[in-house]
Protein backbone atom coordinates (compact mmCIF):
# COMPACT_ATOMS: atom_id res chain seq x y z
CA UNK A 1 0.00 0.00 0.00
CA UNK A 2 1.25 3.49 -0.82
CA UNK A 3 2.36 5.81 1.99
CA UNK A 4 0.84 9.23 2.55
CA UNK A 5 3.03 12.24 3.30
CA UNK A 6 1.80 15.55 4.67
CA UNK A 7 3.53 18.22 2.64
CA UNK A 8 1.55 21.36 3.36
CA UNK A 9 -0.46 22.97 6.15
CA UNK A 10 -2.60 26.09 6.36
CA UNK A 11 -4.88 27.46 9.03
CA UNK A 12 -7.05 30.32 10.21
CA UNK A 13 -8.08 29.83 13.81
CA UNK A 14 -9.07 31.69 16.96
CA UNK A 15 -5.45 31.41 18.13
CA UNK A 16 -3.85 32.64 14.94
CA UNK A 17 -3.91 32.76 11.18
CA UNK A 18 -0.48 31.30 10.55
CA UNK A 19 1.63 28.48 11.86
CA UNK A 20 3.87 30.93 13.68
CA UNK A 21 0.99 32.70 15.43
CA UNK A 22 -0.63 29.41 16.43
CA UNK A 23 2.66 28.05 17.79
CA UNK A 24 3.15 31.20 19.84
CA UNK A 25 -0.36 30.96 21.30
CA UNK A 26 0.10 27.29 22.18
CA UNK A 27 3.44 27.76 23.87
CA UNK A 28 2.20 30.89 25.63
CA UNK A 29 -0.93 29.20 26.94
CA UNK A 30 -3.10 31.80 25.20
CA UNK A 31 -6.81 31.15 24.84
CA UNK A 32 -8.65 32.17 21.67
CA UNK A 33 -12.00 32.45 23.42
CA UNK A 34 -13.69 35.82 23.86
CA UNK A 35 -16.93 37.16 25.30
CA UNK A 36 -19.82 37.71 22.90
CA UNK A 37 -21.96 40.22 24.82
CA UNK A 38 -23.89 41.04 21.64
CA UNK A 39 -25.42 37.58 21.81
CA UNK A 40 -27.34 38.65 24.91
CA UNK A 41 -29.77 40.19 22.41
CA UNK A 42 -30.62 36.73 21.06
CA UNK A 43 -33.62 35.60 23.07
CA UNK A 44 -32.91 32.75 25.47
CA UNK A 45 -29.41 32.06 24.11
CA UNK A 46 -27.39 31.49 27.26
CA UNK A 47 -23.90 30.81 25.91
CA UNK A 48 -22.13 34.10 25.18
CA UNK A 49 -18.60 32.95 24.41
CA UNK A 50 -16.89 31.96 21.17
CA UNK A 51 -13.59 31.59 19.41
CA UNK A 52 -13.40 33.96 16.47
CA UNK A 53 -10.78 34.28 13.78
CA UNK A 54 -9.04 37.63 13.91
CA UNK A 55 -9.79 39.98 10.99
CA UNK A 56 -8.41 39.00 7.59
CA UNK A 57 -8.55 40.63 4.17
CA UNK A 58 -10.92 38.78 1.80
CA UNK A 59 -9.59 40.90 -1.06
CA UNK A 60 -6.58 38.61 -1.20
CA UNK A 61 -8.98 36.38 -3.14
CA UNK A 62 -9.95 37.45 -6.69
CA UNK A 63 -13.49 38.81 -6.91
CA UNK A 64 -14.73 36.13 -9.31
CA UNK A 65 -13.80 33.50 -6.73
CA UNK A 66 -14.74 35.53 -3.67
CA UNK A 67 -18.28 36.30 -4.87
CA UNK A 68 -19.47 32.74 -4.18
CA UNK A 69 -17.83 32.45 -0.78
CA UNK A 70 -19.51 32.74 2.58
CA UNK A 71 -17.30 33.36 5.58
CA UNK A 72 -16.38 29.70 6.03
CA UNK A 73 -15.29 29.40 2.40
CA UNK A 74 -13.28 32.61 2.62
CA UNK A 75 -11.39 31.18 5.59
CA UNK A 76 -10.96 27.82 3.83
CA UNK A 77 -9.68 29.50 0.67
CA UNK A 78 -7.05 31.45 2.57
CA UNK A 79 -6.01 28.37 4.55
CA UNK A 80 -5.84 26.33 1.34
CA UNK A 81 -3.65 28.92 -0.30
CA UNK A 82 -1.37 28.88 2.75
CA UNK A 83 -1.17 25.10 2.51
CA UNK A 84 -0.43 25.15 -1.22
CA UNK A 85 2.29 27.76 -0.68
CA UNK A 86 3.67 25.81 2.27
CA UNK A 87 3.72 22.65 0.16
CA UNK A 88 5.17 24.47 -2.86
CA UNK A 89 2.65 22.84 -5.17
CA UNK A 90 3.25 24.00 -8.74
CA UNK A 91 0.50 24.83 -11.28
CA UNK A 92 1.07 21.55 -13.08
CA UNK A 93 0.35 19.62 -9.89
CA UNK A 94 -2.73 21.69 -9.09
CA UNK A 95 -4.28 21.05 -12.50
CA UNK A 96 -3.36 17.37 -12.67
CA UNK A 97 -6.30 14.94 -12.88
CA UNK A 98 -4.66 13.11 -9.98
CA UNK A 99 -4.93 16.13 -7.66
CA UNK A 100 -8.21 16.51 -5.80
CA UNK A 101 -9.98 18.48 -3.11
CA UNK A 102 -11.89 16.97 -0.19
CA UNK A 103 -13.11 19.51 2.34
CA UNK A 104 -15.65 19.16 5.12
CA UNK A 105 -18.04 21.49 6.91
CA UNK A 106 -21.08 21.11 9.10
CA UNK A 107 -23.19 22.88 6.49
CA UNK A 108 -22.94 25.87 4.19
CA UNK A 109 -22.56 29.44 5.38
CA UNK A 110 -24.86 29.90 8.36
CA UNK A 111 -24.63 33.68 8.02
CA UNK A 112 -25.90 33.54 4.43
CA UNK A 113 -28.60 31.01 5.29
CA UNK A 114 -29.84 33.34 8.02
CA UNK A 115 -29.91 36.17 5.49
CA UNK A 116 -31.70 34.04 2.88
CA UNK A 117 -34.47 32.88 5.17
CA UNK A 118 -34.81 36.31 6.73
CA UNK A 119 -35.39 37.85 3.32
CA UNK A 120 -37.52 35.00 2.04
CA UNK A 121 -39.89 35.01 4.98
CA UNK A 122 -40.09 38.80 5.21
CA UNK A 123 -41.57 39.01 1.72
CA UNK A 124 -42.57 35.39 1.12
CA UNK A 125 -40.77 35.68 -2.17
CA UNK A 126 -37.43 35.53 -3.84
CA UNK A 127 -37.07 39.08 -5.10
CA UNK A 128 -33.71 40.51 -4.20
CA UNK A 129 -31.97 37.18 -3.68
CA UNK A 130 -28.56 37.16 -5.33
CA UNK A 131 -27.60 34.51 -7.86
CA UNK A 132 -24.40 33.79 -5.95
CA UNK A 133 -26.25 32.95 -2.74
CA UNK A 134 -26.71 29.24 -3.34
CA UNK A 135 -23.00 28.73 -3.94
CA UNK A 136 -22.40 30.07 -0.43
CA UNK A 137 -24.79 27.68 1.30
CA UNK A 138 -24.65 24.45 -0.70
CA UNK A 139 -23.35 21.37 1.06
CA UNK A 140 -20.07 21.28 -0.83
CA UNK A 141 -19.50 25.03 -0.78
CA UNK A 142 -16.11 24.76 0.92
CA UNK A 143 -14.70 22.17 -1.47
CA UNK A 144 -16.10 23.86 -4.54
CA UNK A 145 -14.79 27.27 -3.61
CA UNK A 146 -11.34 25.97 -2.69
CA UNK A 147 -11.14 24.11 -6.02
CA UNK A 148 -12.35 27.19 -7.88
CA UNK A 149 -9.65 29.33 -6.29
CA UNK A 150 -6.83 26.83 -6.80
CA UNK A 151 -7.90 25.76 -10.28
CA UNK A 152 -7.89 22.04 -9.56
CA UNK A 153 -9.41 19.63 -12.07
CA UNK A 154 -9.34 16.27 -10.32
CA UNK A 155 -11.90 14.83 -7.95
CA UNK A 156 -13.98 17.16 -5.79
CA UNK A 157 -15.78 15.88 -2.71
CA UNK A 158 -17.63 17.72 0.01
CA UNK A 159 -17.98 15.90 3.30
CA UNK A 160 -20.48 16.77 5.96
CA UNK A 161 -20.54 14.95 9.28
CA UNK A 162 -20.65 17.93 11.65
CA UNK A 163 -17.72 17.85 14.06
CA UNK A 164 -16.04 14.88 12.33
CA UNK A 165 -16.21 16.42 8.84
CA UNK A 166 -12.58 17.31 8.37
CA UNK A 167 -11.32 14.23 10.22
CA UNK A 168 -13.20 12.18 7.68
CA UNK A 169 -11.96 14.40 4.86
CA UNK A 170 -8.34 13.82 5.85
CA UNK A 171 -8.99 10.12 6.48
CA UNK A 172 -10.69 9.57 3.15
CA UNK A 173 -7.97 11.50 1.34
CA UNK A 174 -5.42 9.25 3.02
CA UNK A 175 -7.23 6.09 1.97
CA UNK A 176 -7.62 7.31 -1.60
CA UNK A 177 -3.91 8.02 -1.94
CA UNK A 178 -3.04 4.73 -0.24
CA UNK A 179 -5.11 2.89 -2.83
CA UNK A 180 -3.92 4.85 -5.85
CA UNK A 181 -7.07 6.91 -6.33
CA UNK A 182 -5.16 10.17 -6.31
CA UNK A 183 -1.60 11.43 -5.85
CA UNK A 184 -2.21 14.77 -4.14
CA UNK A 185 -5.32 15.69 -2.17
CA UNK A 186 -5.99 19.07 -0.61
CA UNK A 187 -8.13 18.27 2.39
CA UNK A 188 -9.48 19.71 5.61
CA UNK A 189 -12.49 21.66 6.75
CA UNK A 190 -14.03 24.94 7.75
CA UNK A 191 -16.96 26.33 9.70
CA UNK A 192 -18.14 29.71 10.89
CA UNK A 193 -19.84 30.78 14.10
CA UNK A 194 -23.20 32.46 14.26
CA UNK A 195 -25.71 32.60 17.13
CA UNK A 196 -27.75 29.99 15.30
CA UNK A 197 -24.80 27.58 15.28
CA UNK A 198 -24.34 28.00 19.03
CA UNK A 199 -28.08 27.52 19.49
CA UNK A 200 -27.69 23.91 18.29
CA UNK A 201 -25.68 23.13 21.41
CA UNK A 202 -27.41 25.62 23.71
CA UNK A 203 -30.84 24.02 23.29
CA UNK A 204 -29.30 20.67 24.23
CA UNK A 205 -27.74 22.21 27.34
CA UNK A 206 -24.32 21.34 25.91
CA UNK A 207 -22.94 24.86 25.41
CA UNK A 208 -20.80 26.56 28.04
CA UNK A 209 -22.80 29.16 30.00
CA UNK A 210 -21.11 29.73 33.34
CA UNK A 211 -18.04 31.52 32.04
CA UNK A 212 -19.60 34.28 29.95
CA UNK A 213 -17.74 36.82 32.09
CA UNK A 214 -14.44 34.93 32.17
CA UNK A 215 -14.32 33.56 28.61
CA UNK A 216 -10.74 32.34 28.66
CA UNK A 217 -11.67 29.97 31.51
CA UNK A 218 -13.76 27.87 29.13
CA UNK A 219 -13.98 25.31 27.58
CA UNK A 220 -12.55 23.08 30.29
CA UNK A 221 -11.91 19.66 28.75
CA UNK A 222 -11.88 16.84 31.34
CA UNK A 223 -12.13 19.36 34.21
CA UNK A 224 -14.52 18.89 37.10
CA UNK A 225 -15.95 22.36 36.47
CA UNK A 226 -16.51 21.95 32.73
CA UNK A 227 -19.89 23.07 31.50
CA UNK A 228 -19.96 22.52 27.78
CA UNK A 229 -18.82 23.36 24.29
CA UNK A 230 -17.46 26.74 23.22
CA UNK A 231 -17.92 27.07 19.50
CA UNK A 232 -15.13 28.43 17.39
CA UNK A 233 -14.68 29.22 13.75
CA UNK A 234 -11.81 28.57 11.43
CA UNK A 235 -10.36 26.58 8.60
CA UNK A 236 -7.57 24.04 8.44
CA UNK A 237 -6.10 22.48 5.32
CA UNK A 238 -3.54 19.75 4.77
CA UNK A 239 -1.80 18.70 1.59
CA UNK A 240 -1.63 14.91 1.47
CA UNK A 241 0.73 13.50 -1.11
CA UNK A 242 1.91 10.08 -2.14
CA UNK A 243 5.22 9.60 -0.31
CA UNK A 244 7.44 8.66 -3.25
CA UNK A 245 6.17 11.59 -5.26
CA UNK A 246 6.82 13.95 -2.36
CA UNK A 247 10.35 12.62 -1.95
CA UNK A 248 11.09 12.78 -5.67
CA UNK A 249 10.27 16.46 -5.83
CA UNK A 250 12.14 17.19 -2.63
CA UNK A 251 9.07 18.37 -0.73
CA UNK A 252 9.35 19.28 2.92
CA UNK A 253 7.52 16.46 4.70
CA UNK A 254 5.77 17.53 7.89
CA UNK A 255 4.67 14.03 8.72
CA UNK A 256 2.65 11.09 7.55
CA UNK A 257 -0.90 9.85 7.88
CA UNK A 258 -0.33 6.28 8.98
CA UNK A 259 -3.86 5.15 9.57
CA UNK A 260 -7.49 6.07 9.78
CA UNK A 261 -10.77 4.56 10.87
CA UNK A 262 -14.33 5.70 11.23
CA UNK A 263 -17.41 3.98 12.59
CA UNK A 264 -20.93 4.78 13.69
CA UNK A 265 -22.50 4.37 17.10
CA UNK A 266 -26.05 4.00 15.92
CA UNK A 267 -27.41 3.47 19.43
CA UNK A 268 -27.92 7.21 19.98
CA UNK A 269 -27.90 10.32 17.82
CA UNK A 270 -26.09 12.58 20.28
CA UNK A 271 -24.89 10.53 23.26
CA UNK A 272 -21.34 9.25 22.75
CA UNK A 273 -20.55 5.67 23.70
CA UNK A 274 -17.11 4.66 24.97
CA UNK A 275 -17.14 1.20 23.41
CA UNK A 276 -17.38 2.34 19.82
CA UNK A 277 -15.00 5.24 20.39
CA UNK A 278 -12.44 2.76 21.64
CA UNK A 279 -13.21 0.41 18.73
CA UNK A 280 -12.62 3.27 16.29
CA UNK A 281 -9.30 4.16 17.89
CA UNK A 282 -8.18 0.52 17.82
CA UNK A 283 -9.20 0.12 14.20
CA UNK A 284 -7.19 3.23 13.26
CA UNK A 285 -4.15 1.83 15.05
CA UNK A 286 -4.55 -1.51 13.29
CA UNK A 287 -4.70 0.28 9.94
CA UNK A 288 -1.48 2.08 10.91
CA UNK A 289 0.15 -1.17 11.96
CA UNK A 290 1.01 -0.01 15.47
CA UNK A 291 0.06 -1.02 19.00
CA UNK A 292 -1.80 1.35 21.35
CA UNK A 293 1.18 1.71 23.66
CA UNK A 294 3.43 2.62 20.76
CA UNK A 295 1.69 6.01 20.76
CA UNK A 296 3.53 9.02 22.14
CA UNK A 297 0.57 11.36 22.30
CA UNK A 298 -3.22 11.39 22.09
CA UNK A 299 -5.08 14.53 21.05
CA UNK A 300 -8.55 14.12 22.48
CA UNK A 301 -11.74 15.45 20.92
CA UNK A 302 -12.84 16.51 24.44
CA UNK A 303 -15.10 19.46 23.78
CA UNK A 304 -15.79 20.11 27.45
CA UNK A 305 -19.19 18.44 27.72
CA UNK A 306 -20.06 16.32 30.73
CA UNK A 307 -20.98 13.17 28.84
CA UNK A 308 -18.66 13.42 25.87
CA UNK A 309 -15.44 13.93 27.82
CA UNK A 310 -16.29 11.11 30.22
CA UNK A 311 -17.03 8.68 27.39
CA UNK A 312 -13.84 9.56 25.57
CA UNK A 313 -11.81 9.30 28.77
CA UNK A 314 -13.26 5.81 29.35
CA UNK A 315 -12.28 4.82 25.82
CA UNK A 316 -8.72 6.11 26.17
CA UNK A 317 -8.42 4.48 29.62
CA UNK A 318 -9.39 1.15 28.09
CA UNK A 319 -7.02 1.70 25.19
CA UNK A 320 -3.81 2.79 26.91
CA UNK A 321 -4.57 3.46 30.57
CA UNK A 322 -2.20 6.15 31.77
CA UNK A 323 0.67 5.09 29.50
CA UNK A 324 0.29 7.80 26.85
CA UNK A 325 0.14 11.60 27.36
CA UNK A 326 -3.27 13.05 26.55
CA UNK A 327 -4.40 16.62 25.96
CA UNK A 328 -7.27 18.46 24.33
CA UNK A 329 -6.32 21.53 22.34
CA UNK A 330 -9.90 22.76 22.30
CA UNK A 331 -9.00 24.44 25.58
CA UNK A 332 -7.11 26.94 23.40
CA UNK A 333 -9.18 27.05 20.22
CA UNK A 334 -12.71 26.21 21.25
CA UNK A 335 -14.57 23.75 19.09
CA UNK A 336 -13.92 24.51 15.42
CA UNK A 337 -16.74 22.15 14.39
CA UNK A 338 -16.11 20.90 10.86
CA UNK A 339 -12.57 22.26 10.95
CA UNK A 340 -11.50 20.71 14.24
CA UNK A 341 -10.20 17.39 12.91
CA UNK A 342 -7.82 18.95 10.40
CA UNK A 343 -6.82 21.68 12.84
CA UNK A 344 -6.02 19.18 15.57
CA UNK A 345 -4.04 17.04 13.12
CA UNK A 346 -2.00 20.14 12.31
CA UNK A 347 -1.53 20.88 16.02
CA UNK A 348 -0.31 17.30 16.58
CA UNK A 349 2.24 17.69 13.78
CA UNK A 350 3.40 21.06 15.09
CA UNK A 351 3.82 19.77 18.64
CA UNK A 352 5.76 16.72 17.44
CA UNK A 353 7.98 18.88 15.24
CA UNK A 354 8.58 21.35 18.05
CA UNK A 355 9.27 18.57 20.57
CA UNK A 356 6.82 19.91 23.14
CA UNK A 357 3.38 18.43 23.88
CA UNK A 358 1.07 21.16 25.10
CA UNK A 359 -1.30 20.63 28.02
CA UNK A 360 -5.08 20.96 28.14
CA UNK A 361 -5.75 24.62 28.81
CA UNK A 362 -8.20 25.14 31.72
CA UNK A 363 -7.77 21.60 33.02
CA UNK A 364 -7.17 22.31 36.70
CA UNK A 365 -8.96 19.55 38.56
CA UNK A 366 -9.48 16.33 36.65
CA UNK A 367 -13.04 15.04 36.93
CA UNK A 368 -12.93 11.59 38.59
CA UNK A 369 -14.95 10.35 35.61
CA UNK A 370 -12.10 11.43 33.35
CA UNK A 371 -9.29 10.18 35.58
CA UNK A 372 -6.84 7.36 34.97
CA UNK A 373 -5.27 9.00 31.93
CA UNK A 374 -1.87 10.67 31.59
CA UNK A 375 -3.46 14.13 31.37
CA UNK A 376 -1.00 16.83 30.40
CA UNK A 377 -1.34 19.62 32.94
CA UNK A 378 1.83 21.37 31.82
CA UNK A 379 3.99 21.31 28.68
CA UNK A 380 5.95 18.10 28.18
CA UNK A 381 9.23 18.33 26.27
CA UNK A 382 9.81 15.00 24.56
CA UNK A 383 10.62 13.30 21.29
CA UNK A 384 7.14 12.34 20.14
CA UNK A 385 6.60 10.88 16.70
CA UNK A 386 3.34 8.90 16.84
CA UNK A 387 0.01 10.55 17.63
CA UNK A 388 -3.65 9.58 17.66
CA UNK A 389 -6.21 12.31 17.02
CA UNK A 390 -9.93 11.60 17.23
CA UNK A 391 -13.17 13.45 16.70
CA UNK A 392 -16.79 12.53 17.29
CA UNK A 393 -19.97 13.98 15.91
CA UNK A 394 -23.75 13.94 16.15
CA UNK A 395 -25.09 10.94 14.33
CA UNK A 396 -22.77 8.67 16.29
CA UNK A 397 -19.85 9.38 13.98
CA UNK A 398 -16.44 8.48 15.36
CA UNK A 399 -13.24 9.12 13.41
CA UNK A 400 -9.58 8.62 14.34
CA UNK A 401 -6.35 9.51 12.57
CA UNK A 402 -2.92 8.09 13.32
CA UNK A 403 -0.16 10.55 12.50
CA UNK A 404 3.60 10.28 12.38
CA UNK A 405 5.75 13.37 12.75
CA UNK A 406 8.57 14.86 14.69
CA UNK B 1 -32.14 59.23 -21.67
CA UNK B 2 -30.73 58.37 -18.28
CA UNK B 3 -30.08 61.23 -15.92
CA UNK B 4 -26.73 61.80 -14.29
CA UNK B 5 -27.92 60.56 -10.90
CA UNK B 6 -28.73 57.15 -12.37
CA UNK B 7 -25.42 57.03 -14.22
CA UNK B 8 -23.51 57.87 -11.06
CA UNK B 9 -25.34 55.30 -8.96
CA UNK B 10 -24.98 52.51 -11.54
CA UNK B 11 -21.30 53.32 -11.85
CA UNK B 12 -20.99 53.22 -8.08
CA UNK B 13 -22.48 49.71 -8.08
CA UNK B 14 -19.99 48.66 -10.75
CA UNK B 15 -17.11 49.91 -8.64
CA UNK B 16 -18.40 48.66 -5.27
CA UNK B 17 -19.91 45.29 -6.15
CA UNK B 18 -17.96 44.29 -9.23
CA UNK B 19 -14.69 46.07 -8.55
CA UNK B 20 -14.55 47.60 -12.01
CA UNK B 21 -11.86 50.23 -12.45
CA UNK B 22 -13.55 53.67 -12.67
CA UNK B 23 -11.59 54.52 -15.81
CA UNK B 24 -13.41 51.76 -17.68
CA UNK B 25 -16.90 53.12 -16.99
CA UNK B 26 -17.72 54.61 -20.38
CA UNK B 27 -21.34 54.39 -21.61
CA UNK B 28 -20.32 52.29 -24.59
CA UNK B 29 -18.36 49.82 -22.42
CA UNK B 30 -19.59 46.26 -22.93
CA UNK B 31 -20.39 44.56 -19.64
CA UNK B 32 -18.87 41.22 -20.62
CA UNK B 33 -15.98 42.01 -22.93
CA UNK B 34 -14.84 45.33 -21.49
CA UNK B 35 -15.84 45.19 -17.82
CA UNK B 36 -15.37 41.46 -17.22
CA UNK B 37 -18.85 40.64 -15.92
CA UNK B 38 -20.20 37.15 -16.61
CA UNK B 39 -23.66 35.58 -16.45
CA UNK B 40 -23.51 35.11 -12.66
CA UNK B 41 -22.55 38.76 -12.26
CA UNK B 42 -25.42 39.70 -14.57
CA UNK B 43 -27.97 38.26 -12.14
CA UNK B 44 -26.44 40.02 -9.16
CA UNK B 45 -26.11 43.26 -11.10
CA UNK B 46 -29.85 43.29 -11.71
CA UNK B 47 -30.53 42.55 -8.04
CA UNK B 48 -28.21 45.38 -7.00
CA UNK B 49 -29.84 47.82 -9.43
CA UNK B 50 -33.34 46.84 -8.35
CA UNK B 51 -32.37 47.38 -4.74
CA UNK B 52 -30.63 50.70 -5.38
CA UNK B 53 -33.42 52.24 -7.47
CA UNK B 54 -36.42 50.40 -5.98
CA UNK B 55 -37.47 49.24 -9.45
CA UNK B 56 -38.44 45.90 -10.94
CA UNK B 57 -36.34 45.03 -13.99
CA UNK B 58 -37.92 42.72 -16.54
CA UNK B 59 -35.96 39.49 -16.97
CA UNK B 60 -36.06 39.59 -20.77
CA UNK B 61 -34.84 43.16 -20.80
CA UNK B 62 -32.12 42.33 -18.32
CA UNK B 63 -30.86 39.54 -20.56
CA UNK B 64 -30.62 41.91 -23.53
CA UNK B 65 -28.37 44.44 -21.77
CA UNK B 66 -24.95 44.53 -23.41
CA UNK B 67 -23.49 47.93 -22.55
CA UNK B 68 -23.46 50.30 -19.62
CA UNK B 69 -25.66 52.73 -21.57
CA UNK B 70 -28.24 49.99 -22.05
CA UNK B 71 -28.15 49.34 -18.32
CA UNK B 72 -28.67 53.06 -17.55
CA UNK B 73 -31.59 53.11 -19.97
CA UNK B 74 -33.09 49.92 -18.62
CA UNK B 75 -33.07 51.29 -15.07
CA UNK B 76 -34.68 54.51 -16.34
CA UNK B 77 -37.48 52.62 -18.10
CA UNK B 78 -38.18 50.08 -15.36
CA UNK B 79 -41.33 50.43 -13.26
CA UNK B 80 -41.15 50.87 -9.51
CA UNK B 81 -41.03 47.70 -7.47
CA UNK B 82 -44.40 46.72 -5.98
CA UNK B 83 -44.83 48.43 -2.64
CA UNK B 84 -42.10 50.98 -3.23
CA UNK B 85 -42.64 54.74 -3.21
CA UNK B 86 -40.25 55.33 -6.09
CA UNK B 87 -41.25 57.60 -8.93
CA UNK B 88 -40.38 55.81 -12.19
CA UNK B 89 -39.74 59.08 -13.99
CA UNK B 90 -37.81 60.93 -11.36
CA UNK B 91 -36.15 58.09 -9.43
Amino acid sequence: MRRVAITGMGMLSPIGNSRQAVAAALSGGVSGIRAMPEWAAVGDLKSHVAGLVSPFDPHQIPRTCRRTMGRLSLMAALAARQAVDDGALDPETLTSPNTGVIMGSTMGSVEVLDHFFGQFHAQHGINGLEGTMFMKVMGHTVSANVANLLGTRGQLLGLSSACASSTQAVGLACQMIQHGLGDVIICGGADEVQPTSVAVFDVLGAASRRYNHSPTSTPRPFDLQRDGVVLGEGAAVLILEEMDRARRRGARIHGEVLGYATNCDSSHMTQPGADLIEACMRQALVSAGIQPRDLHYINAHATGTTLGDAAEAAAIRALVGDAVPVSATKGYTGHLQGACGAMEAILCLMMMQDGVLQPTLNLEQVDPQCAGLAHLLKPLACRASLALSSNFAFGGVNASLVLAGG
Amino acid sequence: MADQQIIDKVNAIMIRDFEVAPALLAPEARLKEDLGLDSLDGVDMVVAAEREFAVRIDEEQARSIRTLQELYDCVTRSPPAPGSDANPEGH
